[in-house]
């Protein structure tokens, strides 16, 4: 069977694309470990990030971790992805979404002493956007124990 | 009823074709703006976390939206001008092309102005926002390539080839929160989901979408009539249609 030429030309633009397409997903698939842009407190206990050099945690800041050192800019607080945990201490200002529970990025190194030494950390926040009241509403039903539609990560 | 719509995919037919269209979508652009807009500032709610910083998402996220759609429909154009060596098409493409980059740079502006205040920082290398980044190039690289070339048919078809090769990066913008760790937040709205925000905020941000929508389709049929204009100033169509508009001049 003849194709006519321009049907012809729309097969070829298919194949293009669709090889495109695909050494695109290789490429991506081969820079993978590049593409993430931090890691997580399981990785950094597994060996998995890169050493002598900074990189990037992330995760959520624990409960009831967060504490000021005296001259009122050192902050020790500690992050977790709630399977494991990394100590972090930070001098400088945070961001004012930065809060207990909520999901942070830390930049900086691992000290000798296993603590991580920020010096850059970013407040990671979520894509649920509510009213005061309707947030109100969900703390309460959660604490009632009943499960809601509104997951929240 | 039948239609013939090839009618139309000559410059000569559709040009006043688009001229009566114009006006209809730059009135309900201007319509959705301001209703969208209302709701957006006057009635959408303060959010928990964010308070009244979050607005910014009425313009940041339709124009990220449009900076996407804009670029595919720009590259269907594109290749179907390639395929079909369609004139039309590849006009149609062009025109696309400075709206789209405008809401990308809308878009990289309004979260650069937005990712200060929440977290912290104006920029980060983050997958989602180089890959935003990327779409600008590519819409920069379209316009400039087009530009260079004095023939305009081989402009359109290195211009077509160009937009084809670049439509990959649009799944890699819209997935890549889903697909790599990343500062930006994943997407609020998914199909099959419940969308994770309230009624009126989402109502506001769908209304500032369609007014996106209905101003690109204004501009781009403007910029259309005026490249059909240009690219076919020596047609007949093009000589009698200014002949007629210089005696109504005088008139």
């Amino acid at each position: 069977m003849a194709l006519k030429a321009r049907h012809k030309r729309f097969v070829l633009i298919g194949i293009g694309l669709a090889l495109i397409g695909l050494a695109a997903m290789l490429i991506l698939n081969a820079f993978q470990s590049n593409m993430v842009f931090f890691y997580t407190p399981t990785q950094v206990e597994k060996g998995e990030v890169p050493k002598d050099t900074g990189f990037r945690i992330g995760g959520l800041v624990l409960e009831n971790s967060l504490k000021r050192q005296d001259d009122g800019l050192t902050v020790h607080f500690v992050i977790t992805d709630t399977a494991k945990t990394v100590p972090v201490i930070y001098k400088g200002v945070l961001p004012d979404l930065f809060k207990e529970g909520k999901g942070v990025v830390a930049q900086g190194k691992v000290g000798a002493d296993g603590i991580f030494m920020a010096s850059e950390v970013l407040a990671k926040h979520d894509e649920n956007y509510m009213p005061p009241e309707a947030a109100e509403a969900l703390k309460r039903a959660k604490e009632q124990g009943k499960t809601l539609v509104m997951p929240t990560t | 009823m039948n239609i013939n719509w090839f009618k139309y995919s000559s410059p000569q037919t559709f040009y006043p074709l688009a001229g009566k269209m114009i006006p209809w979508f730059a009135w309900l652009a201007a319509i959705l703006a301001i209703a969208g807009l209302y709701i957006s500032f006057a009635i959408a709610p303060t959010d928990f976390q964010q308070g009244e910083a979050y607005r910014i998402i009425f313009v940041h996220v339709p124009a990220a939206w449009m900076s996407m759609v804009i670029y595919i429909v720009m590259a269907c154009w594109a290749g179907i001008g390639l395929a079909l060596n369609a004139r039309l098409s590849a006009m149609m493409a062009q025109a696309l092309a400075p709206t789209g980059a405008v809401f990308t740079l809308i878009a990289l502006v309004t979260g650069s102005l937005w990712g200060k205040p929440m977290w912290g920082t104006w920029w980060v290398w983050d997958a989602r926002l180089t890959s935003e980044l990327i779409l600008l190039f590519l819409y920069l690289g379209f316009i400039a390539l087009q530009a260079s070339i004095d023939d305009p048919r081989k402009a359109d078809r290195a211009g077509a080839l160009l937009a084809l090769v670049g439509a990959v990066n649009v799944p890699i913008i819209y997935f890549s929160v889903k697909w790599w760790s990343t500062l930006h937040q994943g997407s609020s709205i998914n199909m099959g989901a419940a969308p994770k925000m309230a009624a009126t905020m989402l109502l506001g941000m769908l209304i500032m979408a369609l007014a996106f929508w209905m101003y690109t389709i204004a501009v781009a049929l403007m910029r259309v009539r005026c490249i059909m204009l240009e690219r076919e100033r020596s047609a007949d169509w093009v000589k009698e249609l200014s002949l007629k508009s210089a005696s109504r001049g005088k008139a």
